[in-house]
């Protein structure tokens, strides 16, 4: 008897001198997979799944499976979702969430629950601001840096009057609001604006005839998805690229749809964390592996962020191996080099520094490409009230 | 900018082009409606059905010369198939079944619109008529637009055309006149609405064909359109083609440049017309029963 207690001992002694034994991770996936951000919701998983797949092999002994629910874009059966992912299905890390209305819904669940969740989209600036958490780590981008980067460099092409044009909803305003900010610094003036409603009829016309009136020597925008395809058609219609060149963040000529837009994108100067034509290794294992395994089809800056989202998850694991507690605390220190280039996590609020890229849209032979114009480092955003 | 003459042409076409949209959309859901007192309000779905269709016959054929014409018979079709298995059902059950159940119909439409054609935006790339800039004067304008347009006045003039000059015409003024009255003349009251409904179909599908290569394709895009073309229905009158064409021109106008003149108000310049026209005229512009 004693014997035995005193072999145990010892074996229990050997355990713990051992490295911490290998876990489980279960990631909960909260995408739209229905509602209007279905498509973008598509984009991000196939780019999580072929991120597992690029960068499984970093786990070591430890194993990643995932569970996956619908978000659509409602706010309320979201956050129910997510409770029953933490609560029932007992996830370690959420990750996803497209639409900002669903990341302000869950932010409170998550903050008090001690969830971490990695944002693969959502880019409402208040969530890496004012309503930061130290379990919140976004890995897709904030609204205000993606236009921020524009204002200086308009000014610099000797542009002195703007036009801002978005839908009325948060990330539109964001996006001209920070935009006006530095273009202002820089000399600029804004000599109209108009936000279109974010839900109706895709029916521009009136607002690009009211644009060119103004008499602007440049349009800024900010549209994304069926509104962007429709905008800029309905743009290049109106013959309005002599008078008033068309400039925006780039979700305008995203490379989830530019090819539908094909000519009348020719020529739109835009700014985005990604664009498929980044020339690095990085960039062409990516977007190699993301032809192979959808149909042809070319990986989106929405596919980047879920496939980075991967590869932080992976990473954090490979960091903490089995102790989970330490898990939560590595995903913010990561830091790697992914399709769209050098990418760390902000310590101050948690949101991801990268580059930004001003690209011009160039069509031919019947295929539009991005020409990066300006390579714009590190952009990083101010604290904006966060406090971890 | 308002002395501009080159931004008042170019806003009025804007407006009229959309008016047309919506007259499209609207004549068939005003006849139904006065025709039977019956309120379909996946309507908009139809449209996108239109659109969406339209889509993939243009991708087929290579023209969207064939989605023009087939895509309102495709989508007539899906209406005669609702028709037979729903909405003749809900024919007597009053409206507060028919706005439940066509209200549904929207859900499931624009489900079954995502499972068949996914959910991002389609807009056909070559080969579309019209798709160049007109100057008019030397104002540039979209050449499609005045398609859009052209195509409203068509159908309009074919079914002031029907409508005055054909049996189904005489059957469908006699309708709305008095349901009862007619059917013991010995009109088929119920294989009017048939044909009346279908053609509602068929001109909703059209207006969905010819919006989508302008404004391309997308499920669930008849939900946004279906609160403006109820608002022509009410606006012009029950019941009447020219209350359609009429209400689609006014709520066009007060979209086009309310958007225009005064964007921060525009999302209730619509709503404001609306009352406007209700407080002087209870029963619409042009009402098909004064």
């Amino acid at each position: 008897m004693m014997k035995r207690t005193v072999l145990a001992a010892a074996a229990a002694a050997m355990l713990a001198a051992l490295p911490a034994k290998a876990a489980d991770y279960k990631v909960g996936i909260l995408l739209p997979f229905s509602g209007v951000y279905a498509g973008l919701g598509a984009h991000i998983e196939n780019g999580f799944m072929l991120g597992l797949k690029d960068f499984g092999g970093e786990l070591g002994n430890n194993t990643v499976s995932v569970v996956r629910d619908d978000t659509e874009a409602d706010p309320g059966a979201s956050l129910a979702k997510a409770k029953k992912m933490v609560l029932s299905d007992k996830v370690d890390v959420l990750t996803g969430i497209v639409s900002s209305a669903v990341l302000g819904a869950l932010r409170d669940f998550v903050h008090g629950s001690k969830t971490p969740l990695v944002v693969s989209n959502a880019g409402n600036d208040d969530a890496t601001g004012e309503r930061c958490s130290p379990y919140i780590t976004r890995v897709s981008f904030s609204n205000s840096s993606i236009t921020r980067v524009m204002g200086p460099w308009m000014a610099k092409q000797g542009i002195k009057t703007a036009y801002l044009m978005a839908p009325d909803y948060a990330a539109g305003r964001q996006m001209m609001d920070a935009f006006r900010a530095t273009f202002e610094a820089a000399g600029g003036k804004i000599v109209g604006e108009a936000y279109p409603p974010l839900q109706g009829t895709k029916d521009y016309g009136p607002y690009i005839s009211q644009a060119k009136a103004s008499g602007a020597q440049a349009l800024m925008t900010f549209f994304a998805g069926g509104a962007a395809i429709s905008f800029v058609k309905q743009y290049k219609e109106f013959g309005a690229a002599k008078d008033l060149p068309l400039y925006g963040a780039g979700f305008l000529t995203s490379a989830a749809y530019v090819h539908v837009q094909g000519e009348a994108a020719d020529g739109i100067i835009a700014s985005l964390h990604y664009v498929p034509t980044i020339d690095t290794p990085e960039n062409k294992r990516f977007q190699d592996g993301y032809k192979a395994a959808y149909e042809g089809k070319l990986g989106s800056e929405f596919a980047v962020a879920g496939y980075d989202a991967a590869h932080l998850i992976v990473k954090a694991i490979a960091a903490a191996g089995g102790d989970k507690a330490k898990f939560k605390g590595e995903l913010a220190k990561v830091s790697f080099n992914g399709p769209r280039g050098p990418l760390r996590i902000d310590p101050a609020t948690h949101n991801v520094i990268q580059n930004m890229y001003i690209f011009r849209n160039e069509f031919a032979d019947g295929k539009v490409t991005q020409k990066v114009l300006a390579t714009i480092e590190g952009v990083q955003d101010p604290v904006n009230g966060c406090k971890i | 900018m308002l002395t501009d003459p080159s931004f008042w042409l170019v806003q009025s076409l804007n407006s009229l082009q959309l008016a047309m949209l919506l007259f499209l959309l609207s004549v068939g859901l005003t006849v139904i409606f006065g025709l039977m007192n019956f309120v379909n309000l996946a309507h908009g779905s139809l449209y996108a059905l239109g659109a969406l269709i339209g889509y993939s016959i243009a991708e087929a054929s290579g023209s969207v010369w064939w989605a023009f014409a087939l895509a309102p018979v495709a989508v007539a079709g899906v209406g005669a198939v609702l028709y037979i298995t729903l909405i003749e059902r809900l024919r007597s059950a009053g409206p507060l079944p028919q706005v439940l159940v066509t209200f549904g119909l929207i859900f499931v439409l624009m489900d079954a619109q995502r499972y068949l054609w996914g959910t991002d935006a389609l807009g056909v790339t070559g080969n579309v008529p019209f798709s160049g800039t007109i100057h008019i004067g030397v104002e540039p304008y979209p050449a499609y637009r005045l398609f859009i347009i052209a195509v409203g006045f068509a159908v309009f003039g074919g079914l002031y055309l029907l409508l005055n000059r054909t049996r189904l015409g005489a059957e469908v003024r006699a309708g709305v006149d008095d349901a009862e009255t007619a059917a013991a003349l010995g009109v088929n009251v119920e294989r009017t609405f048939f044909l009346v409904f279908l053609l509602g179909c068929a001109l909703a599908g059209l207006a969905g064909a010819v919006a989508m290569p302008a404004f391309s394709a997308e499920a669930g895009m008849g939900v946004g359109i279906l609160v403006p073309t109820l608002v022509v229905v009410v606006v012009g009158g029950l019941g009447s083609l020219s209350g359609a064409f009429v209400g689609s021109l006014v709520i066009g106008a007060t979209l086009t440049f309310g958007t225009a003149l005064f964007p921060d108000f525009a999302g209730i310049a619509m709503y404001a017309a609306l009352i406007a026209v209700l407080l002087f005229r209870p029963h619409g512009l042009l009402p098909a029963r004064g």
